[in-house]
């Protein structure tokens, strides 16, 4: 390797400086922030982060995120795994994963008019032009459903929209380390007389291990961060709020830079130790690779 | 035969799970793409799957939706400006990580490791946590609502990963290569330009396509710093505006969310393989 003395310095020094405005300095600013008041004129101490803690709006965000995290991690990646397995086995396999994979190419807002589309809702007496009503009226006698504005939909309807995104990211991510397990030991387990589904918990699962892993967190930290979607389809109202749109609102909508300031610094917190699992994880795959 | 016969049979269900599970992920787009081609009246007064009833009827469809939505509801305006931001906020990334994933590479300094390390590390900030001082600072400097400030802006989102993307790629360029360029008297720069980058040629479509689609599709970026000003609204944010505005106007919406789309659907069916790629590289990227 050659000796620099300044060069690596100058190759360095605009990633540098665009870092050092752009991530550090902000990240320093806000921290700060969020111990002051509404116009970051009078230091507060922790009052920010026990509103946040405490107040019924907070409580809905923070219980819908969880929702979605539960929800959607389990959906995206267990589908994304079927699918990846599944796909393996048919010769449209091309065809298919660009079906599924489409989604991850659009913008979440375009997907949101997509979603709203498909939730259209008109009174019993109108035609319903939305896709879910029409089913639902068509093959059975129930009457149409507003998804997006009854209480017991809107979340669901919300994380169905989003399962249709990421699955096909999953997938991909997913198949690629299926292939890569040997075919000699699924094989060699068939010939033992194992049955499909003993090979697949048996062995599939566990060779797949980090790679599920490194593709749950990834999903972990979408979850936590998930924000287009709800703010096009519902801007967080009737009980589909979640953080960062609440971030958003407090920022833009009320001008509480203190509280708004706090809420991203519980998401970053939130967001930490996931990162740092995927990221270790990820440089083991790295290595044996 | 009959053997035959069993195993089409038993792979019956297979088939039938994987080309149900493609018609339900198709059909939300389907229904969009249908309706942005019918009259205002249909859209109203049928579901779009009616049109299947006659699919070669031509005299159903209409382009007015389009035309009505490029150029009253600016869209054609916005596709434009969505392009005048993506396209430097992707190269002028790309340009900046690739130098210093370099130097973080090929050169020897102290504080290297720590350095990259820490450059790794700001993948886990969320943008959240950088929106209100950046905001601030932007008003103050008169780089909110212009498009200096969103690409210099994606710059900063879009390195961490950049850096550590090409950081990997260039680590993993032959070692031999450099040593011998450098024993002919090869410098840096020209190490740089003349081999690292050629080599990194697929690394860099694949983050390239990345950084694009990523831009392209951000709404809150926009929403953040471009705020209320129409004259430079991208297309994610017109759109988002759209769906308020219009409301049950179907027929306007889907279309105006079809033009947002063209672009990247068009570079997904054409370099498919660079970004499958590219997400197979960045699994890691929050």
């Amino acid at each position: 390797m050659k000796k620099g003395s300044v060069l690596p310095w100058l190759f360095m020094l605009p990633a540098l400086l665009i870092l050092a405005f752009f991530l550090v300095y902000p990240t320093l600013d806000t921290l700060y922030l969020s111990l002051f008041d509404k116009r970051s004129e009078n230091f507060v101490g922790l009052h920010n982060y026990v509103w946040a803690l405490t107040s019924k709006d907070m409580f809905i965000a923070f219980r819908n995120n969880l929702l979605w995290l539960v929800l959607f991690t389990a959906l995206t990646v267990s589908l994304g795994l079927a699918l990846a397995v599944l796909l393996d086995r048919v010769r449209y396999e091309a065809v298919a994963k660009s079906i599924i994979f489409l989604p991850m190419a659009v913008s979440f807002v375009g997907a949101g008019v997509i979603w709203k589309f498909v939730y259209a809702f008109r009174p019993a007496s109108a035609a319903q032009i939305g896709l879910l009503n029409a089913i639902l009226t068509n093959f059975t006698n129930l009457d149409p459903i507003g998804w997006l504005v009854n209480r017991a939909t809107n979340n669901f309807a919300l994380i169905v929209a989003g399962v249709w995104i990421w699955t096909g990211f999953c997938m991909v991510i997913l198949s690629a380390a299926y292939k890569g397990i040997p075919g000699e030991l699924i094989e060699a387990a068939r010939v033992d007389g194992a049955s499909e589904w003993q090979v697949f918990w048996g062995i599939t699962i566990p060779m797949m291990k980090p790679t599920i892993a490194v593709v749950t967190t990834t999903m972990v930290i979408n979850v936590l961060k998930v924000f287009d979607i709800v703010y096009v389809m519902t801007n967080g109202d009737l009980g589909t709020e979640v953080i960062a749109n609440r971030m958003y609102k407090e920022m833009f909508h009320f001008r509480n830079f203190g509280r708004a300031s706090a809420i991203a610094v519980i998401l970053l917190l939130a967001i930490i130790p996931v990162m740092l699992v995927n990221i270790r994880r990820f440089q083991e795959q790295e290595a044996i690779r | 035969m009959r053997e035959r016969l069993t195993r089409v049979l038993s792979r019956a269900p297979l088939h039938v799970a994987v080309i149900g599970i493609c018609l339900i992920w198709l059909m939300p787009s389907v229904g969009l793409l249908m309706s942005s081609f019918r009259p205002r009246n249909d859209v109203l007064a049928s579901g779009w799957w009616t049109v299947f009833q006659h699919p070669f009827d031509f005299t159903q469809y209409t382009l007015e939706n389009y035309a009505n939505v490029i150029t009253a509801q600016g869209m054609g305006r916005a596709f434009l400006n969505s392009l005048y931001i993506t396209i430097p906020s992707t190269i002028i990334p790309i340009m900046v990580a690739a130098f210093a994933a370099y130097a973080f590479a090929w050169m020897d300094f102290p504080g290297r490791q720590s350095l990259f390390a820490i450059v790794v590390g700001l993948l886990v900030v969320p943008l959240q946590m950088t929106l209100i001082p950046i905001l601030r600072v932007y008003n103050q400097l008169g780089l909110a609502g212009t498009f200096l400030g969103i690409w210099l802006a994606h710059t900063g989102y879009g390195l961490p990963f950049a850096v550590y993307l090409l950081r990997n790629f260039f680590g993993a360029l032959p070692r031999d290569l450099f040593e011998s360029a450098f024993l002919d008297g090869a410098s840096h720069p020209t190490a740089f330009f003349r081999l690292a980058l050629p080599l990194s040629v697929p690394a860099l479509a694949s983050l390239a396509i990345f950084q694009f689609l990523w831009v392209w599709n951000d709404l809150l970026v926009a929403l953040i710093y471009l705020g209320g000003t129409e004259r430079v609204a991208p297309l994610t944010l017109k759109l988002s505006s759209l769906v308020n505005s219009l409301g049950q106007n179907w027929h306007l919406l889907t279309a105006a969310a079809f033009v947002s789309m063209a672009l990247p659907l068009a570079i997904f069916f054409s370099l498919q393989r660079y970004f499958v790629r590219g997400i197979l590289a960045g699994a890691v990227k929050g």
